[in-house]
């Protein structure tokens, strides 16, 4: 290990630990504002470390430094655009836009490494295959989720003819394609089939939900994007993301209990969904 | 199993764990920014989509890594700001009461 990575690990490390420590210090009010730009200058060190890899590796083409940076230009400036400007009241369907974009970021640095050429090993092809699919329902799920808390879906449980029917195809497509995927990395139809059925599962799991349980769906799909990132972290091999993404993973998935029982709601009957509890008239 | 997947299983394993213990007893005013908080942190794919971008070639490579770092930017970045402004609603709350007590005294 040359001096440059272990000087790179040593600094990710760090940022891995002001992650933890950042989502600590926002268990109280008092310390929440100062853990969230604990977690923000851990992120910022990540990424100029990450840059700084870029440069040092000097593998990079021009065009690949012109799509990095209109890349984080503009999507830098929708973001803060969006958080800047939204009203107060539309914050959790903004937080659950942030959280589609970010489970689709994911589930693209799995669609890259099986279709960049290269052939990936098997272990590489089973978490990439994860990685797609709760990237791909995180997506649209969240998406869905933003669309009822905003008014652009109708907020009561929508369920149709056949609702659960297509769940079941969709399942059984991605369990099908997910396997076709790891048995062929790389294979196109395989992936293919695994991102439609994922997109698809998404929608229908979050359309027969109401309303007023999406800010605890919202904390769940957020549960899967960590995960997600997880498992992009296995595909790059790359432990801050597996840190950072299982942190996220695991701890949104306790802040998902505690919020289902601030609500005297089980998860477990959420997801199933039906229940009249839209606000909606 | 390769060493290094060994290597990286432990890891997830144990952050796992970090992240179970981590939330403990938080007030429910604090359950929303806590899962804001969490959200910009999983933005951390942002360093995936620039490692991506920095061996993309071709334009299917190229145009994965833009749409891949055009969201990954606008999580973090947003993330991190919509966070702030939640807690910002917080803090300037807080002092309020404390000055109301003492102006009688």
């Amino acid at each position: 290990m040359s001096a440059f990575d272990t000087a790179t690990r040593l600094v990710y490390l760090a940022a891995a630990a002001g992650f933890v420590l950042g989502l600590h210090l926002m268990n109280s009010p008092a310390t929440a504002r100062r853990g969230n730009q604990l977690s923000a200058a851990a992120m910022a060190v990540a990424v100029l470390v990450t840059g700084a890899v870029l440069i040092h590796d000097d593998s990079i083409t021009a065009v690949g430094v012109v799509v990095l940076l209109a890349g984080a230009a503009f999507g830098g400036a929708v973001g803060l655009y969006a958080a800047r400007g939204v009203a107060m009241t539309a914050m959790p369907q903004l937080v659950s836009l942030f959280n589609a974009v970010g489970g689709a970021a994911a589930a693209l640095l799995a669609v890259n490494d099986l279709t960049d050429g290269t052939s990936a090993g098997t272990s590489v092809a089973v978490t990439a295959a994860l990685d797609i699919l709760i990237g791909t329902v995180t997506f649209t799920g969240s998406l869905i989720a933003a669309g009822k808390l905003q008014g652009w879906i109708p907020s009561q449980p929508l369920v149709f003819p056949g609702a659960r029917a297509l769940t079941g195809v969709l399942a059984a497509g991605f369990l099908g394609g997910g396997c076709w995927l790891v048995a062929a990395p790389g294979d196109r139809v395989a992936l293919v089939l695994l991102v439609l059925c994922g997109l698809g599962f998404g929608v229908t799991m979050v359309l027969p939900i109401g309303g007023a349980d999406m800010p605890v769906v919202i904390s769940l799909l957020n549960a899967f994007t960590g995960t997600a990132v997880a498992m992009a972290g296995f595909v790059l091999a790359n432990p801050v993301l597996i840190i950072a993404g299982a942190l996220v993973g695991a701890s949104g998935t306790i802040l998902t209990k505690l919020m289902a029982d601030a609500m005297n709601r089980s998860i477990p009957s959420i997801i199933v969904g039906g229940f009249g509890t839209g606000d909606a008239p | 199993m390769s060493a290094d997947l060994m290597f990286d299983l432990t890891v997830f394993v144990l952050s796992l764990l970090v992240g179970f213990e981590v939330i403990s007893k938080v007030p429910a005013t604090l359950h929303t920014p806590l899962m804001s908080g969490a959200n910009s942190i999983h933005g951390i794919v942002l360093v995936g989509a620039m490692l991506i971008a920095g061996t993309a070639h071709g334009p299917a490579g190229y145009l994965l890594a833009f749409v891949a770092m055009a969201f990954a930017t606008a999580n973090v970045v947003g993330g991190y700001v919509v966070t702030d402004r939640m807690l910002g609603m917080f803090r300037a709350r807080t002092p309020q009461p404390r000055q109301r007590s003492e102006d009688p005294a």
